[in-house]
């Protein structure tokens, strides 16, 4: 089973609940970790993995053969992303705007267009302590493009696992989707406040595009208003968790240990969530 | 020398606009001949490359210099490889007509690295 934990706005507590849910679920289960946050990878922080540097993490990008090119311009013209110009007979190549498409090298009826591979990142993999098989993926500071790197990541697995954990980078864009597509189940992570339920909107958004049911855990619980949780009882979507603001949990976390370290009583709570999200996921996999 | 300077409106008259790959409106302005022309920027709407495909436009254009507040690193590279030169105006010009007086009367500064 395929759990994706993603949230929305930031520093909302998806890697908290993710590497808790990991930490609790490892005794009974075998796990497959990725850190999907590749511009800001942090839950091997909490998880210790001894993580290795596997492989980089690669585009395809044109490259011209000015001899064979004869500038007609029609590879500028298929480029959605204009990452390619024709200037003063010559074609020239903006490496960084390049999604990797192809359309260039397919379209070009000179053939003068190959491709060489770009590293835009590496990819990591690690075991903990507890056998969690932790995989990271680290986009090159000042790169743009985090999708190609999440679904290399993803197709990095050395083995299949019991369950399977996507800690989602923030936001509800291209690399929020390209975490989340594949999952059973989405487990949104808020916080009680405006910004929280603005971005939990927006993530439900993406959420009813997937063919994956989806629960809410609120964190920080005490903080800001009760709008999250009047929105949530009008929605098909449960409060699974909630998890108080309490500055032992922050001082805790603050320190790079698990929830389910700080207060050993959410060991229990994440098993518990487990057993709620599989049920749901039998439920949504018998309505197919 | 065709110049070309990014704006805000359509006119003369209208508020230059300091940014070059997502400004809505491009004056083309022949110095020979005061003729004038606005043309709408195709990039002003594009998710990325705005830069490049804003340098694009306007390169195909055959203008000699661009003027505008700021040029992206994509956008530099593009109007340098053409031969394009790239002039800077700051926000005390009202007025498309005063960028145009001001380059001129050469008070403009040349711009020698992206930014």
């Amino acid at each position: 089973m395929k759990i994706a934990i993603a949230s929305g706005k930031g520093g909302t507590g998806k890697t908290t609940v993710a590497t808790s849910l990991a930490d609790a679920l490892a005794s009974s289960f075998s796990i497959n970790f990725f850190d999907c946050d590749v511009e800001a990878p942090n839950a091997h922080l909490f998880l210790n993995p001894d993580l290795k540097d596997i492989k980089p993490a690669v585009i395809p990008i044109p490259v011209i053969n000015d001899e064979a090119c004869s500038a007609c311009g029609l590879c500028v013209n298929v480029c959605q992303y204009h990452a390619l110009a024709v200037i003063q007979g010559k074609v020239l190549v903006f490496p960084q705007l390049c999604h990797g498409c192809g359309s260039c090298t397919l379209n070009c009826p000179e053939r003068a267009i190959s491709e060489r591979e770009r590293d835009i990142g590496r990819l990591y993999f690690g075991k903990t302590s507890t056998g969690i098989s932790h995989y990271m993926g680290m986009l090159t500071v000042s790169e743009p493009m985090p999708t190609p790197i999440i679904h290399q990541l993803k197709a990095s697995m050395q083995e299949h696992a019991d369950i399977t954990i996507y800690d989602s980078p923030p936001g509800a864009s291209c690399a929020v989707v390209a975490t989340t597509y594949d999952a059973d189940y989405v487990l949104l992570v808020t916080e009680p406040t405006p910004f929280g339920l603005h971005d939990l909107k927006q993530m439900l958004g993406i959420v009813k595009q997937l063919n994956a049911p989806a629960g809410v855990i609120i964190n920080r619980q005490g903080i800001g208003d009760k709008r999250v949780e009047n929105f949530l009882a009008q929605s098909p979507y449960p409060i699974l968790m909630t998890i108080p603001h309490r500055i032992e949990i922050a001082a805790g976390l603050a320190s790079g240990r698990l929830l389910t370290k700080i207060l050993p009583a959410y060991r229990h709570q994440f098993i518990a969530l487990y057993e709620k999200i599989a049920e749901q996921v039998n439920v949504n996999q018998e309505n197919r | 020398m065709i110049l070309i300077i990014s704006s805000q409106g359509r006119t003369l008259d209208s508020k230059p606009n300091p940014r070059f790959g997502r400004a809505p409106i491009f004056i083309r302005y022949n110095l020979e001949s005061d003729a004038w022309v606005a043309l709408n920027n195709p990039a002003v709407t594009e998710q990325g490359g705005a830069g490049v495909a804003a340098s694009q436009f306007i390169i195909d254009q055959g203008v000699s210099d661009a003027i505008s507040g700021n040029f992206g690193p994509n956008a530099y590279q593009a109007l340098k490889t053409a031969g394009v030169l790239m002039w800077s105006f700051n926000q005390d010009y009202g007025t498309v007509q005063a960028v145009i007086d001001a380059y001129v009367h050469s008070e403009l500064k040349q711009i020698n690295h992206p930014g």
